[in-house]
C-alpha cells in the first residue's frame, strides 16, 4: 500500500519531498491532478496516479504541461479541487495559459507545484520559476522541510478559494527528491459532483479591470502572509548579521551558523510565502541589523525584491549591507549547499575555516587530482538508443555531405555526449530538434546543402515535435526526423503516453500510431529495428537521399529497462579470446574505444576485450560490429 | 554497541543502478520507526545511466538536518564501487570516517575507452586508508554472484553495515523494515544477503 493513502494521524514517516506534496493534495480533499513527467516533479501526480482509484480521484499523464494546467483547470471550474505539477521547463510552456488564467481566475482551489533543479542535474537548463508568479502576479510558497511540503500544499488550496486564484508552490531538487520525517494529518471524506455553472462567463475581459483586481488581490496576500507559520525568525534579538532565505537555505543556513559557531550573531529570516512579500514583515525584520545576507536559489529573487522594500522604507531603517548574489558573497549560479551558506558567512566574519587538517585536504586533492577516473553518462547496456546512434554516425558519415542531427529531451539527448558518438550537434528544449531541423531544410535557397537530421523521442513527439513536423511539411522542408520510440517516457521513470496503450488511470487506449499521425501530416515514413544495424543503416540513407519533403524513420525498440524487468536476457555474450586481436586488429578496439557499451571491458593485462558479466544484459548487437567476429553470443534457453 | 553521538552522517556511493536508492530509503524508513530524525538527499534522474551516484543519509537523535552533507563531515562511507568510495572521501571525508568498500569495480567507458586510467586494487586501498579511521573491504558484488544476482551486493554491504554498530540501529529493526517492504520470494533473498554481509565482517 502506498504511504500517502495510510490514514493514521499522528504517525510519522520517513516520506520523500514530492510524496508530502501529494499527501498533503490528499489530505486537502484534491479530486484531480495532471502532469507531463518531468525530474523533479514527476513524482508527485506519479504517486497520486497510484491511489487514483483507492482514493476517487482522476489523474492524467497529460501530453504537455500546458494541456496539464488546463485539465486542472477544468476540475476547478467544476468544483474540483485540482493540482498540476511540472519541472522548470514546464513552467515555460503553461505559462502561456498561465498569464490568461491569472486574469480569469479559478473556483476551487488549484495549486500549479513547479519544481526547480538548481544545478540542472537531470534538467538541460537552469532557471527560477518564481519569476512567473511575479510576472503573473500570482502567489508563491516555497517550503524547506518536508513537513512543510505537506503542510504548505494543503494550505495552498485554501488559499487558491480564498483568493479565486491558482496559487504557485515551488519545490526544488533538494526539497522535492529528497526524504525527511513527515508526520500524517488526516484524510477528509469529501463527496463532490463535478459541475460547471454555465451562468457564468470565465473571462479576461474587461481585461484592466482585472489586472486591477489582481494587483488588489496581491495587497490582501500581504496581509493574509503576515500571520502566516510559514515565515519565522530565528536568533539573537540583533544579530549582527541576518540571513534572509527561503526553500532549502533555511535547514542550510542553521547548518552554517552551528558549524562556525555563530549562533549569538546572526539570525535567520525564513519566508515561506516569497511572493507578494509580506513588506511590513519584511520591514520590522530588515529594522534587527544592518547586515544581511541572502542565501537562494537560483536567481536573486528575494535578494531583489527585499533590496526593493528597503529602498521604500530606507528613512524608517536606514541604510543597509547587502551580501548575496549581487555582491559575489554567494555564485550567482549553481545549486545552494550548506558549504556554499559557510562560505559567505565565513567571508562577512572574516573566520578562516577548514573542516579537515592541512595534511589531509593535500592527500584528498592529490588524489582528487590523480586518481579518480571521470565516470560519463553513457545510455545502459543493451540499450536501443546506442544501436540507434551507431548507425546515424555510420550513414552520415557515408552520405558524407556534412550532415548533422539536431535533438530534444530525453535519455537520448545523452547522444551528444560520447555514448552517442557526439553526434548531436543543436537543440536541446522540447520539440526543438524538429523545429531547427524544419528550418535547416528550408534553407536550400539559400545555398544550404546539408543533409538534416532531427532526433525526437517518442513521449517528446506527442509533447511538441508534432506542430514542428506539420511546419516542416506545410513549408516544404527536407528533413529527416528519426523518432526513437521505446515505448516509454524513459529518462523520468517509464511513464506511459499516447503511443503505449494505457494511460496514467492504468486504462487501456487504443494508441496513437505515430507512423499514422506523421503520414496524416504529409510525412513518407518508414519503421525499423536499430538492432538491425543494416537495415536501419539502409533506410537511414535512403531517406537521407531523397531530396523531398518530410521523411520520418520510426526506429523502434522496447527500453531494455523495461524489457529487462519481463523478459530474461536472450543472450550470454563472451569474447572468444582466440578470436580477439586486441590492439593488433585494426579495428582500433571499435567495441570498448569506438561502441562504448558499459558491458564490453578492456582488460589491459591480456590485451584483450572481455564482457563484464555483472553489466552485459545480452542483448546481442555488438556481435554485429567486431569485425573479427570474436564477440559471440548464445541463445538462451 | 552503538556509539551514542548524537548525529550520523552516512553516504552510500556508486554507480546508476546498484541499489543505493532504495539502501538509503531502508535504513531510512527503519530510523525514523525508532524515533530518529532522518533527511536523506540523493542524486538520480540522468546519473542513473552510468554516472557516479550517492545518498546523504543524515541522522540525528535532535532534529531535521539538510538534505545535504558539508564537506569534510561524512562519518560513514559505503562504497558500492570501489573508486567512487574514494571520489566521495575526497570531498566529504575526514580522518575519522570508516569506509565499507565493496572490491569489484565497474569501469567508466572513460576507462574501456583507453581515454583514462583505472587504479589498481593497491593503490585505492592505499588511498581510501589515507583518507579514513578504517576501511572494510567487502567483496559484495562476488558474494552476491554466488548468491545468483550481482544486485544483492548492497545488501550484503547492509549486512556488513549493521554487524559493525555503526548506526543505531540493529539487524533485527532492519530486517521488520525489510519485511514490510519486500514481498515474500524477494524478502527471502534479501534477508539471505544481509546474513551473508554479517559474515563478511565477523572476524
Amino acid at each position: 500500500m502506498s504511504v500517502i493513502t495510510l490514514n493514521e494521524p499522528g504517525k510519522e514517516l520517513l516520506m520523500m519531498g514530492n510524496e508530502a506534496i501529494a499527501r498533503g493534495a490528499l489530505e486537502a480533499g484534491v479530486k484531480v491532478g495532471a502532469a507531463y513527467p518531468g525530474t523533479p516533479s514527476t513524482d508527485i501526480i506519479e504517486n497520486l496516479a497510484g491511489v487514483a482509484s483507492q482514493m476517487g480521484l482522476y489523474v492524467e499523464w497529460s501530453i504537455n504541461e500546458k494541456v496539464a494546467l488546463e485539465v486542472a483547470s477544468s476540475a476547478s471550474f467544476s468544483g474540483l479541487r485540482a493540482i498540476c505539477a511540472m519541472k522548470q521547463n514546464g513552467m515555460n510552456v503553461a505559462s502561456d495559459y498561465l498569464l490568461t488564467l491569472n486574469l480569469v481566475g479559478v473556483k476551487t482551489g488549484l495549486v500549479l507545484v513547479a519544481c526547480d533543479d538548481p544545478q540542472g542535474h537531470s534538467s538541460n537548463n537552469e532557471q527560477d520559476s518564481r519569476l512567473f508568479a511575479k510576472m503573473a502576479d500570482l502567489p508563491l510558497l516555497e517550503p524547506s522541510t518536508f513537513q512543510e511540503s505537506k503542510e504548505m500544499t494543503k494550505w495552498a488550496f485554501q488559499l487558491s478559494e480564498e483568493i479565486g486564484n491558482v496559487v504557485i508552490l515551488r519545490g526544488v531538487t533538494r526539497t522535492s527528491h529528497a526524504r525527511g520525517n513527515v508526520v500524517l494529518g488526516q484524510l477528509p471524506k469529501t463527496e463532490v459532483k463535478a459541475r460547471f455553472d454555465r451562468s457564468k462567463q470565465w473571462l479576461t475581459q474587461p481585461l484592466v479591470p482585472k489586472h486591477q483586481q489582481l494587483h488588489r488581490t496581491l495587497d490582501r496576500l500581504e496581509e493574509i502572509y503576515a500571520a502566516s507559520p510559514f515565515n519565522q525568525y530565528l536568533g539573537p534579538e540583533s544579530p549582527k548579521v541576518l540571513i534572509i532565505t527561503s526553500g532549502t537555505g533555511w535547514l542550510y543556513s542553521q547548518e552554517a551558523v552551528e558549524i562556525l559557531g555563530l549562533e549569538g550573531s546572526v539570525g535567520i529570516l525564513k519566508v515561506g510565502t516569497t511572493w507578494p512579500l509580506p513588506t511590513q514583515w519584511i520591514v520590522e525584520n530588515l529594522k534587527r541589523t544592518d547586515q544581511v545576507l541572502f542565501i537562494e536559489e537560483v536567481d536573486p529573487f528575494l535578494e531583489g525584491n527585499v533590496k526593493e522594500i528597503a529602498a521604500d522604507h530606507a528613512r524608517k531603517i536606514g541604510p543597509k549591507e547587502f551580501y548575496g548574489k549581487k555582491s559575489g558573497h554567494v555564485p550567482p549560479m549553481g545549486e545552494m549547499t550548506p558549504d556554499r551558506v559557510v562560505d559567505a558567512l565565513a567571508r562577512i566574519f572574516k573566520i578562516s575555516y577548514h573542516p579537515r587538517t592541512p595534511e589531509y585536504e593535500t592527500r584528498a586533492q592529490e588524489v582528487a587530482k590523480t586518481m579518480l577516473p571521470s565516470r560519463a553518462l553513457g545510455f545502459c547496456a543493451g540499450c536501443p538508443h546506442r544501436a540507434s546512434f551507431w548507425s546515424i554516425k555510420n550513414a552520415l558519415q557515408m552520405d558524407n555531405r556534412e550532415g548533422f542531427a539536431t535533438y530534444d529531451i530525453g535519455c537520448y539527448a545523452l547522444g551528444r555526449g560520447p555514448a552517442g558518438y557526439y553526434q548531436l550537434r543543436v537543440g536541446g528544449a522540447m520539440g526543438t530538434g524538429t523545429g531547427l531541423a524544419s528550418g535547416f531544410g528550408r534553407l536550400s535557397d539559400l545555398g544550404f546543402d546539408q543533409p538534416v537530421i532531427a532526433m525526437c523521442g517518442d513521449s517528446t513527439f506527442f509533447h511538441s515535435a508534432m506542430p514542428a513536423l506539420v511546419n516542416a511539411h506545410y513549408n516544404k522542408s527536407n528533413l529527416v526526423m528519426v523518432i526513437l520510440d521505446n515505448s516509454a517516457t524513459a529518462m523520468t521513470g517509464f511513464q506511459p503516453h499516447p503511443g503505449v496503450g494505457k494511460n496514467a488511470m492504468g486504462e487501456t487506449v487504443s494508441p496513437v500510431e505515430i507512423e499514422e499521425v506523421c503520414r496524416a501530416f504529409g510525412a513518407k515514413v518508414e519503421v525499423t529495428d536499430p538492432f538491425d544495424i543494416p537495415d536501419t543503416r539502409d533506410k537511414l540513407l535512403r531517406a537521407l537521399e531523397d531530396p523531398e519533403g518530410a521523411k520520418v524513420l520510426i526506429m523502434r525498440r522496447r527500453c531494455q529497462m523495461l524489457k529487462g524487468k519481463d523478459e530474461k536476457p536472450p543472450y550470454r555474450v563472451w569474447v572468444d579470446p582466440q578470436k580477439c586481436i586486441g590492439e593488433g586488429c585494426g579495428c582500433d578496439r571499435v567495441c570498448t574505444r569506438v561502441f562504448k557499451c558499459p558491458g564490453l571491458i578492456w582488460d589491459p593485462k591480456e590485451g584483450k576485450s572481455k564482457v563484464d558479466e555483472v553489466i552485459c544484459i545480452g542483448c546481442g548487437v555488438c556481435t554485429d560490429i567486431c569485425p573479427e567476429g570474436a564477440i559471440i553470443k548464445e541463445e538462451t534457453k | 554497541m552503538a556509539t551514542q553521538e548524537e548525529t550520523y552522517n552516512l553516504i552510500i556511493t556508486g554507480v546508476g543502478g546498484q541499489g543505493n536508492v532504495l539502501s538509503s530509503q531502508l535504513i531510512g524508513q527503519a530510523l525514523v520507526g525508532k524515533g530518529y530524525f532522518v533527511t536523506i538527499g540523493e542524486t538520480y534522474g540522468a546519473s542513473q545511466r552510468g554516472g557516479s551516484v550517492m545518498s546523504h543519509i543524515r541522522i540525528s537523535s535532535k532534529k531535521q538536518l539538510s538534505p545535504l552533507i558539508p564537506r569534510g563531515k561524512a562519518d560513514i562511507v559505503i562504497g558500492l564501487e570501489p573508486v567512487e568510495a574514494l571520489r566521495v572521501l575526497t570531498v566529504y571525508g575526514n580522518s575519522q570516517t570508516v569506509v565499507l568498500s565493496n572490491t569489484r569495480p565497474i569501469y567508466p567507458v572513460d576507462v574501456t575507452s583507453g581515454d583514462e586510467k583505472y587504479p589498481d586494487p593497491e593503490e585505492i586501498q592505499r588511498a581510501l586508508k589515507d583518507l579514513s579511521r578504517k576501511v572494510h573491504y567487502i567483496p559484495a558484488t562476488e558474494k552476491a554472484m554466488e548468491m545468483g544476482s550481482s544486485i544483492l551486493g548492497n545488501m550484503i554491504m547492509m549486512g556488513a553495515l549493521l554487524e559493525l554498530n555503526l548506526l543505531p540501529l540493529n539487524l533485527a529493526e532492519f530486517r521488520e523494515t525489510l519485511s514490510r517492504t519486500f514481498k515474500e520470494a524477494r524478502l527471502e533473498t534479501n534477508l539471505r544477503a544481509l546474513e551473508e554481509g554479517k559474515r563478511t565482517v565477523r572476524s
